[in-house]
């Protein structure tokens, strides 16, 4: 009962809050620029400006990929919010991205099919980080459901630090943020064109930009666990983890996709099994 | 007992039958009722045997064993033949060696030995036979139309179909004679049939290549024979009774007398299940016509090597020659997955994701707790299915376009609807969520969390499935490309060639329900009457996973909706003026198609960069197996 509420609420607020956090990103980001920046509620009205746009595709087959995206971004995130399993929280949303880029790669286009591709990367970069992270939680607190590790007791983030920081790492991929934007990014003609999105436009664009903010609340959910045995302490985590990601994202210029591999790889390898098999060590000797 | 021993006896006489079949009309007709009745001989032996544990028949071991004998030198001396007409002087020696070997048992000891259960059944047979019978039986049928065409297109190649069916059938009789045999004599006899039928049908073509290949493969698994033959000898030397010759003796005779040749007979299932350094016999093995691949890969050959793995699972838990056979396989896992990001040839593709969850199957049983049996016989089932479709939807697709260049593939969901649906399918069933291999990757996850030494296996588990994400969707993606102004080339195929692919394509999708029946009803019985525990996913996460599949059903209708109002533009191409066709003006004035390319990544992850650091890898945890074997004995 409890879990269906869980989910029922980040069905409904997720998106609200997905667009608020993203609107203070943009104020922030514009005063780290020296601009005044836009409304808090600019997000909401891009979003909405989509929805009313003509409905332009290259192949219909595209709109059916994006829909199935959100559908999976949305699954996953409620199920995490529900209390379900974390290792298949990981791989709908797995799925979900994959939709994404089949969506990307549907259109016959050379900018979107090199973003697809580069978003396969992001993929098998940040992976092995956020299994390893699972793995961890599931150490420390014994279990993989979501609902159990938020209500531990233990202060998971001591045992794990190194998991943690991994952890990051590859969240600045997830939030596309700068060094590791690589496969698309939020202004267009910046690299490659726009990546991924390039050949979506209207309500489909739209959609894209909504599963994004569920995907956001979702990853900023994951940071909780880590916390969870004090609520204050998680939420200021979250708050601050997220103005680092902004900052990062401001002071870093991007880099090629190989630093993306070989970050989140080096941040899994370092970082996560090193941390791991520490605590393994000492759980074991205990 | 009657249905066991017509499964192997009858594919035999069919095999047979097969060789004097010298019309085309008789030869559909005898193959096509022949995997009905083997089809529906292995639906009845799940019905019959599907619920009781372990059932363990006496029937004499005289004369048949000599029988097999016999007809084992026989072979000994047709390779021989071959190896001195194709001046193969390495298996010659090798033959030598293995027959050597026999004969020194069959004087030594087997006059004495006396095992009296001699084929037995569990569920774990009944899940390989109903693999073997099932999709053994589809790729048959669909082989009749594929070797129709490939002889159209390969003029230069002997017509020798008779025999090509002759060997086929063999192939799945021994495969049964493997399954449900007791004895370790029988096993290995069947053992041997099917390295030489798949020695005979790499070979098919005759070229240069495929000779090479077809001894590669024959030299690597009668290395595995040697060990298996060494390991009869050992066992006969410890009993001169015979009766831990008898496989659930020797599994309930504990580690101290069944480690070294269970480690013997795991270097056996190694060579067999092509893990490394023995990959390069299954990746040789591509030059044969693609029915072939489908059978090795799905449910013959290979299987063998991991169903003797997963049988001796119970005697590696806990021991570190198992954590040393486990780490071959996980190993094997990461570096072949990995080498698969560089393959743009589907087909090996297909075979290097074969090896890299062999691997994975490997790494379970080597490990060998409850949970990790249940997983690896779950990847088994799982990967025999998806894998025996993706063979054959790629065979297909090869006919039609004479490529199998995963580039060239661009756009099949255009030109070639069915096909890339259910190719798509097949590809989602490898690795997305909530399809089989998924499922069981995930199962493999909880039980190393849970294992001695399971957080390295964690680990290589954790990068192998990132990599596998990557060329897996890279390859749907270049299916789902809808690039205009293509003509649809799919019509033409017969039925006999449809039936196969739908099937295998409903199944794929329909394990994902109905795996919790196979579950409960054959994989958790076989587990708890090994470890007297079981192992399973929970409801809850069954439940979500059906919503899943459901959600993945329901979401094509959501096409109707997209189907009118919405304008077609053409792709972005920076501004620049592109025809319909996407022809834009290039330098010089010279008209260029947009083409685009995937990535392979071949400084990174390049068979040959990556396949010595794999074998060398592999050669050392193999020797250090038999050392840790050694010592702990």
């Amino acid at each position: 009962m409890n879990g269906l509420l869980g989910a029922l609420l980040f069905i409904l607020l997720a998106p609200l809050l997905g667009g608020l956090v993203a609107g203070v990103d943009r104020i922030l980001t514009a005063r780290m620029q020296g601009r005044v920046g836009p409304p808090l509620l600019q997000p909401f009205y891009d979003v909405g400006k989509l929805f009313e746009k003509e409905n332009v595709v290259v192949t219909t087959a595209q709109n059916f990929y994006v829909l199935a995206y959100l559908a999976f971004i949305v699954v996953s995130g409620a199920l995490f919010f529900a209390g379900g399993d974390l290792l298949l929280v990981i791989f709908a949303f797995t799925l979900a991205h994959v939709f994404l880029v089949l969506g990307a790669y549907s259109v016959h286009s050379p900018y979107s099919h090199i973003g697809a591709e580069r978003e396969l990367i992001q993929i098998m970069a940040y992976e092995p980080m956020i299994i390893l992270a699972a793995v961890g939680l599931y150490m420390v607190t014994g279990s993989f459901f979501t609902g159990e590790i938020a209500a531990s007791t233990v202060p998971v983030i001591l045992y794990l630090p190194g998991v943690f920081l991994g952890f990051l790492t590859v969240l600045t991929i997830k939030l596309r943020k700068s060094p590791f934007d690589i496969s698309t990014s939020h202004h267009a003609h910046q690299e490659i064109v726009k990546g991924i999105t390039t050949e979506f436009s209207g309500a489909t664009l739209g959609q894209i930009e909504i599963a994004h903010w569920y995907e956001n609340i979702f990853l900023l959910g994951f940071i909780y666990l880590f916390f969870g045995f004090n609520p204050v302490l998680g939420i200021a985590a979250i708050a601050i983890t997220y103005f680092a990601e902004i900052f990062l994202d401001n002071t870093t210029a991007r880099l090629r996709w190989q630093a993306a591999l070989q970050s989140g790889w080096a941040a899994a390898a370092i970082l996560g099994i090193l941390n791991l098999a520490i605590i393994g060590y000492i759980m074991g000797g205990a | 007992m009657e249905t066991l021993l017509f499964l192997i006896l009858f594919p035999a006489v069919i095999a047979v039958g097969m060789l004097l079949a010298n019309q085309k009309k008789v030869r559909f007709a005898m193959v096509t009722a022949a995997a009905v009745v083997i089809a529906a001989a292995s639906v009845l032996l799940l019905a019959v045997y599907g619920m009781q544990d372990l059932i363990l028949f006496a029937i004499p071991s005289e004369p048949v064993s000599r029988i097999l004998v016999i007809i084992e030198l026989g072979l000994a001396a047709y390779i021989a033949y071959l190896g001195l007409r194709f001046r193969n002087y390495l298996a010659i020696a090798l033959i030598a060696v293995q027959t050597a070997l026999i004969v020194a048992f069959e004087f030594l000891y087997a006059g004495d030995l006396h095992p009296v259960n001699n084929l037995f059944i569990d569920q774990f047979s009944v899940i390989m036979a109903l693999i073997i019978g099932i999709i053994g039986s589809l790729i048959a049928v669909y082989a009749l139309r594929y070797m129709e065409t490939y002889h159209t297109e390969h003029p230069e190649v002997r017509n020798r179909q008779r025999f090509f069916f002759f060997v086929i059938f063999l192939f799945i009789a021994a495969m049964f004679g493997l399954v449900f045999s007791n004895n370790l004599q029988w096993i290995f006899f069947f053992w041997e049939v099917t390295t030489i039928s798949s020695f005979l049908l790499i070979g098919y073509s005759e070229t240069d290549e495929a000779t090479r290949n077809a001894f590669r493969a024959l030299t690597m698994n009668l290395l595995g024979g040697i060990a298996f033959a060494a390991a009869l000898i050992y066992l006969a030397a410890v009993d001169p009774a015979g009766r831990i010759l008898e496989l659930d003796q020797l599994l309930a005779s504990g580690e101290a007398i069944a480690l070294i040749p269970a480690v013997l007979i795991g270097f056996a299932g190694i060579t067999k299940a092509a893990l490394m350094p023995f990959s390069t016999w299954l990746l040789g093995a591509m030059v044969a016509p693609t029915p072939v691949s489908a059978l090795l890969h799905s449910s013959t050959m290979v299987k063998a090597g991991v169903y003797i793995l997963v049988r001796f699972a119970p005697v590696y838990a806990g021991t570190l020659a198992g954590v040393s056979i486990a780490m071959v396989g996980a190993v094997t896992f990461l570096v072949a997955s990995a080498i698969a990001i560089s393959q743009s040839d589907a087909k090996s593709v297909l075979a290097y994701s074969t090896v890299a969850n062999l691997g994975l199957i490997a790494a379970c049983a080597g490990v060998g707790t409850p949970m990790l049996v249940w997983a690896a016989i779950l990847l088994i089932i799982f990967h025999a299915i998806s894998k025996s479709l993706l063979f054959l939807s790629v065979g297909t697709v090869e006919q039609r376009i004479h490529s199998r260049d995963i580039e060239d593939m661009e756009g099949l969901i255009v030109r070639m609807p069915k096909m890339a649906v259910m190719m798509f399918i097949g590809i989602a069933g490898m690795f997305l969520a909530p399809f089989g291999m998924l499922i069981s990757k995930w199962a493999a996850i909880e039980g190393f969390v849970q294992a001695p030494y399971g957080l390295a296996f964690v680990a290589i588990l954790a990068y192998g499935g990132a990599v596998t994400v990557f060329f897996w969707a890279k390859w749907m993606g270049k299916l789902v490309t809808v690039a205009r102004y293509r003509t649809v080339v799919e019509d033409g195929f017969r039925q006999e060639r449809w039936v196969p692919l739908y099937t295998l394509t409903t199944l794929v999708a329909a394990t994902v329900l109905l795996f919790p029946l196979i579950s409960s009803t054959l994989i958790e019985p076989y587990v708890f009457s090994i470890y007297g525990t079981t192992a399973r996913l929970s409801q809850a996460n069954i439940a979500i996973m059906a919503l899943m599949l459901f959600l993945l059903l329901i979401l094509p209708i959501s096409f109707l909706l997209f189907r009118k109002s919405a304008k077609h533009l053409p792709p972005y191409m920076s501004g620049r003026t592109t025809t319909p066709d996407m022809q834009f003006l290039g330098s010089m004035g010279v008209a260029r198609e947009m083409t685009t390319r995937n990535y392979y990544l071949t400084a990174y992850f390049g068979e040959k960069r990556l396949l010595p650091v794999g074998t060398a890898l592999c050669t050392g945890l193999v020797l250090a197996s038999w050392l840790l074997a050694g010592v702990a004995a």
